[in-house]
Order: C-alpha cells, then structure tokens, then sequence
C-alpha cells in the first residue's frame, strides 16, 4: 500500500519531514513511517528551549509493537512542542502531516534544507523498505 | 512481505488476500495485524474476532495405556475429565519445570486430542513419544486441519448460528462437540485465550478458508498476533517463552490450580512439592501502570526504590484501559498485591502497582 508523501514537504531518510514556514521548521514522522509503527501510545517529546543540531535525537515515538527514536531534520531551537497531542496520540498515526506533528525548530542555518530529500527522493527510500 | 522458508497455515490466502501484515512466529508466516492492533483487539472485547490458531500443534493419541500416559506426563488430572471435556494442563520435566502449557481434549477412554504450543511442537512430540508404550498411537494432525479461535460476546451466536446448531451456546466452558460446519467435521470447543466468551475450532485443512471467510461475513473481525498477545496479557494468561520455561515451576508461575499433586505420581511432582512447601522465592504478578503510557516489556527490570525485585515476562498498552499493563516475576517479599513498584522503561522509572494477574483488565 502506497503512503502519502506530500509534495511540498522535505523528508530525512530517517522519516521525519519538515514544513518550512519562514525560519521555523515544523517537524513530524512521514505516513511511511506511522504506519510502519502501527498504533502509537507515546511520545516523548523535547520541552521549548532545547537546542538541536542537525541529526539530533529529539525524542522517541513509541508503539504497541516497537520503540523509534525521532531525529532532528535541521539545527536550531525548539520554539514549541506539541504536548497536547501526548494522551491522544493516534493522531499522529490519523494525520501525521498536520494535527500529527511533532515540534517547531527556529532554525540556526536554513542551507541544512537543501541536504534534505524531496518527496520523489524520499519515496524511493520508502519503497526500498516496503513493509 | 512473505518468506518462502516459513510455514504457512491453510488460512494464508486468505491473510494476504486482507492485507494482513505477515511476521515469522515460530517459524510461520502468520498476520501480526490486519487494520491495527488496537482497534483489533477492542473489536474482540465489544463483539467477535477471528485468530488463525492453526500454526498450534494438534495431535491424536489413541490406543490401551493413553491415559495413563498423559497422567503421568500432565500435571492436571486426566482422570477428571468425561468424554468431551477438555482441561488446560501443564507437560512438566523431571525437575518440575514446564515443558508447555496444553489443552488435552478427551474424545473417549483411551482417545484424545491434544493442543500444544507452535514454538514447542516438535519438543512436545519427542517427549510424548519418548514416554509412549507401543500399544498407544499419536498422529500430528496439525498439517489435516485448521484452527480458529472464534472471540468476543457475539462468538456463540456467530458459530451456532453458522454451523445451525442452537445448542452450541449451551456448551459449558471447557466443554466442546464434535458436529458439522457448511459441511465439514469440526470440533467446537469452548475455549479461549482472551479473556471472552467464545470458541476455539477445529475444522479439516481444506475447509478453512471457505469457513473463515463465511465467519468475516457474519461479522468477524480479523485478529492478528499482535492483538492475541494483548488480549492474552490483559487477561493474565501465562504464554510459553515468557511465563512459562522449562526452568520455571507452575508454582512461581501461579499455576497450581492445574496441578493435582493427589492424583498419582507424575514426572516432576517431587520438585514441584518441595517447592510448594518451601515456597518459591518468586512470585508471578500482574503489574499495572496507571498513569503511564510508555509500554513495559519482556526483560524490563522491575525495582523497590533502589532494589532490584524482578523482571517483566510480558507487558502491552492495554487496549482496554489505554494504559501499560505487564506480568512479572517478583521477589515474594514485594509480590503483595497494591505494593507500589518501579519498571526502568530505557532511561526512565515508570510508576507500577501490583495487582493479582487475573484483574489486569479491571486495573
């Protein structure tokens, strides 16, 4: 079954994507990736504040089948998590490009982006993986 | 994905044909999930889902001195059971620990059926046919048949309705019936491993898919592995690999309600006794984690501040409670239920209660 990748997202091979809106990036687990993981129960997320570099870990997403730690895209400062998704956590399984995402990242160096794969990259690697 | 050197059930069409996700278990090809384990797993608790069980072993010991074999092979006592009573029981070793934990079926005096785990088959066969005097016969008819676990508060009306047999709802736990089901000879036995209501049946390999089939139409949802597990830890059954080996006695593990230290002597029952009289120094709990929902899993430890008191056997999100649920060997000094505990889940402590095994559910 074919996942959704959206065209104006960047991915890392690790299957996070980033949504970039001005100088903050947001950040999520591709579709690929929530549905590789089944049924999400938790999230461990960074509070605002913490600064990342690029490859970071971040935090870990945790299913009922299997533990995934989630890498930082692009460096900068996490500016807001989404905490409120913690205790309803399916949803980054239902929409893991909107409701689903992850943090906000002010980012410290935006060329970072450009190492990044497109949707048509990244599908590749998804496809690589299959299930 | 499937892999070609793992067994398959006769129900494997029909997973792929749903789009299962197929893992290897114990050497077979078998669904982990068809929509997602959760939502699976809820369906059984609210109204009927369906488990290929048929990776199980089934075999058939027929002939003079069977059931004196299985007496003396078996912890519970054989000689307890009337013909279409089936009992769940232990193969223990000479040293008391548990070979597998199994369900023998008594058809008549000297015939039975017995279900055996899919990781211990070929052990299980061994060790019977090891012990068995030439006058008894056992068949493996695990490859002739299918299994079907038939779950949840709608199950009885689902098969009785199907296989036209109203009295099917009037079979007592533990008991089952021999009948037909569209046309094929099934053992309907009233047995479960999820903690519901339901059946567990046997039908003839090359009916199975057809039977499965017309079981999704009446409205059985398809269960993975994944949701039999968690249905299995929120219920508190033990499972072979994690509380229950060969080096564990059933008296740590709480199973000594299947263990009939009158009936005469079987293998193991002196270790088994000394243990009992002793006391084991461990103890298996359920464990509940309220206000946490990072998973506990097999071989997490499990602490009193900072003394370490044992090790998860299993552990899940508990679908029904949306919340961590395990079991656990713990030390007998902090196995009392309400005995507030801690389980390190990678860098951190998570908040754990003991609770008997069998209210995981209510918890």
């Amino acid at each position: 079954m074919a996942n959704n990748i959206p065209a104006n997202l960047k991915y890392a091979k690790t299957h996070e994507w980033v949504r970039v809106e001005g100088d903050i990036a947001v950040i999520g687990i591709s579709d690929h990736a929530q549905d590789s993981l089944g049924d999400i129960v938790y999230l461990d997320l960074p509070e605002a504040g913490r600064i990342l570099a690029h490859g970071d870990t971040f935090g870990e997403v945790e299913s009922v089948k299997a533990v995934s730690e989630i890498y930082s895209p692009v460096s900068g400062e996490v500016v807001e998590s989404n905490t409120g998704i913690q205790d309803s956590t399916e949803i980054v399984n239902e929409q893991p490009y909107l409701g689903g995402w992850l943090i906000k990242v002010r980012m410290s160096d935006a060329s970072e982006l450009d190492s990044l794969l497109s949707a048509e990259q990244y599908a590749e690697v998804a496809e690589a993986e299959g299930h | 994905m499937s892999d070609n050197n793992l067994l398959k059930t006769p129900l494997h069409a029909a997973h792929l044909a749903l789009k299962a996700r197929m893992v290897d278990f114990a050497g077979w090809d078998m669904p982990v999930l068809y929509t997602g384990i959760l939502e699976e797993a809820r369906a059984v608790r609210a109204t009927v889902g369906l488990f290929d069980i048929s990776h199980m072993g089934r075999i058939h010991l027929e002939g003079s001195g069977a059931t004196a074999l299985l007496q003396s092979l078996t912890t519970n006592n054989v000689e307890d059971l009337k013909p279409s009573e089936a009992q769940y029981s232990l193969l223990t070793n000479p040293d008391g620990g548990m070979i597998d934990d199994i369900i023998i079926y008594r058809a008549a005096g000297e015939e039975y059926w017995v279900v055996i785990n899919a990781s211990n088959a070929q052990k299980d066969i061994d060790w019977i046919t090891q012990h068995m005097p030439d006058s008894v016969v056992l068949e493996d008819w695990s490859s002739r048949t299918a299994m079907i676990a038939v779950q949840g508060p709608n199950a009885p009306a689902v098969v009785a309705e199907l296989a036209i047999s109203p009295s099917l709802k009037e079979l007592k736990r533990f008991q089952y019936h021999q009948g037909d089901l569209l046309g094929a000879s099934t053992i309907f036995c009233r047995t479960g491993y999820t903690g519901e209501d339901g059946f567990e049946i046997i039908v003839p390999a090359e009916s199975a898919e057809e039977i499965w089939n017309a079981l999704v139409a009446a409205g059985g949802v398809p269960c993975g592995l994944g949701a039999r597990d968690a249905l299995r830890i929120e219920a508190g059954y033990p499972l072979y690999g994690h509380e229950i080996d060969d080096t564990t006695t059933p008296v740590e593990a709480g199973l000594m309600w299947v263990v009939d230290l009158n009936k005469p002597v079987f293998t193991g029952h002196e270790r088994i006794r000394a243990v009992k009289t002793q006391g084991a120094a461990t103890r298996l709990v359920g464990l509940t984690l309220p206000s946490e929902r990072l998973v506990p899993r097999q071989g997490f430890a499990v602490y009193s501040g900072d003394t370490l008191v044992g090790h998860v056997t299993s552990g899940v999100f508990s679908p029904m409670r949306s919340h961590g649920v395990a079991m656990a060997y713990i030390a007998k000094e902090f196995a009392t239920t309400g005995t507030a505990l801690q389980i390190e889940i990678r860098s951190k402590r998570a908040n754990a209660v003991v609770v008997p095994k069998k209210s995981l559910l209510q918890s």
